[in-house]
């Protein structure tokens, strides 16, 4: 069974499917026991993600069609997503599709004022303001770019 | 003991996501509409954690379901700020400083309680409301130190919610023995972080904390003001009508 994990970890995230479950940093856990039945502990981005459930029946369905029935998906809060969980290729993977991966987290558990740059994921200019702190899902928050003029999500480092 | 507990926290969340909600499509703004839409959904994953572990707490087979839309006002025990109308932009902001200030210093503590699961939910929690405070610092210190009439509405809004600020560090007998056991939080050990915090940002802002202001409470205890009724007719409605639905 040791391409149960892999199938798993080739579940794209609904919201940002350029990226998988585990890219994201989502995917916390796969155990196969003697049975062959499979438990997964993923974990939301923020505590309200409303991707959850979508992500639990994409695991589930993943799994179906490799003929593996047996499925318990669980949520779990502790320790607490950040965005360091991102996988190099990930960040990768969000700016060549026009993302901006975030910063290093903060360190101490909380956001403090990001001072960092952020780079346009479309011409590269470090010259960028934050249109709005809350973007188009939980974990995004709206930028655009002075040098080319075009707005874009970024990975709020969390 | 817990369980009323976890609900209190949860109906904090519960009733100023569905508050913050009514902003969705009538905000000042496009990016005010998508703000505070992220932050009554941050709230609302918070209160369904909560709510469903007050539910597992109590024994009695209520999830988060049947707590949040099968229980009447005097069965709510958020505090009365939370539930107060949206008034204008102003008015929501500085509830939202108010609220978000005190979330953060509470969620800050609570992720060294004693339970497992109360401190995985500050944990994850306290990072949000940090966005949710700054995003209310930022509106209040631009209206507050804007034109003349931004400032006399941010000041008017100001005055609207101030009253409902000391009910936020009101003991009870719940808090009193759980944070003895170091599972909550004293209520009353948030005020001083609190009023430096909330203080800072009202000074910068050139507005003035209210003075004669009556404080007004009873939320935890489920004497409510009026407004919450028309609140919950609105978000329980559906459940009721079609008890059991799901979609």
């Amino acid at each position: 069974m040791s391409g149960v994990r892999e199938i798993v970890a080739a579940v794209p995230d609904p919201e940002l499917p350029v990226v998988t479950i585990e890219q994201l940093g989502i995917l916390r856990d796969v155990r196969v026991g003697d049975g062959g039945q499979v438990t997964v502990d993923i974990t939301p981005t923020y505590s309200g993600c409303p991707a959850m459930d979508a992500i639990r029946a994409d695991i589930v369905a993943a799994l179906a069609g490799q003929g593996i029935d047996t499925v318990d998906v669980r949520t779990v809060l502790a320790p607490a997503w950040t965005t360091d969980w991102i996988t190099p290729d990930g960040r990768t993977a969000l700016e060549e599709h026009g993302i901006a991966p975030p910063g290093p987290a903060p360190a101490g558990g909380a956001v403090t004022a990001l001072t960092l740059t952020v780079r346009c994921p479309h011409c590269g200019s470090p010259d960028t303001r934050e249109l709005s702190r809350f973007g188009s899902t939980a974990c995004k928050a709206l930028w655009v770019c002075r040098a080319c003029q075009e707005p874009f999500d970024h990975v709020k480092a969390l | 003991m817990r369980d009323r507990y976890a609900l209190a926290l949860g109906d904090d969340a519960l009733v100023l996501a569905q508050r913050l909600g009514e902003w969705v499509a009538r905000a000042p703004e496009l990016e005010e509409d998508v703000a505070l839409a992220n932050i009554a959904l941050d709230l609302l994953g918070q209160a369904r954690t909560l709510l469903t572990y007050a539910g597992e707490l109590e024994g009695a087979g209520r999830d988060e379901d049947v707590l949040a839309y099968w229980r009447d006002d005097r069965d709510f025990r958020n505090v009365l700020l939370v539930e107060l109308p949206n008034g204008d932009f102003a008015v929501t902001m500085a509830r939202q400083l108010l609220f978000a200030a005190y979330q953060y210093e509470l969620y800050d503590r609570l992720r060294a309680s004693t339970d497992d699961t109360l401190a995985a939910v500050a944990g994850k929690a306290v990072k949000e409301v940090h966005y949710h405070r700054d995003h209310a610092t930022q509106w209040v210190l631009r209206l507050g130190d804007g034109t003349d009439e931004s400032h006399r509405r941010m000041a008017e809004g100001l005055r609207a919610v101030w009253p409902y600020a000391d009910e936020l560090f009101d003991g009870d007998d719940v808090t009193a023995a759980l944070s003895a056991e170091g599972v909550a939080v004293d209520p009353a050990t948030l005020r001083e972080p609190w009023t430096a915090y909330v203080g800072g940002v009202l000074a910068e802002a050139g507005l003035e904390p209210p003075a004669d202001a009556t404080p007004r409470r009873g939320g935890r205890r489920g004497l409510h003001t009026e407004q919450l009724g028309y609140l919950l007719a609105e978000m329980q409605h559906l459940h009721r009508s079609h008890p059991g639905v799901t979609w």
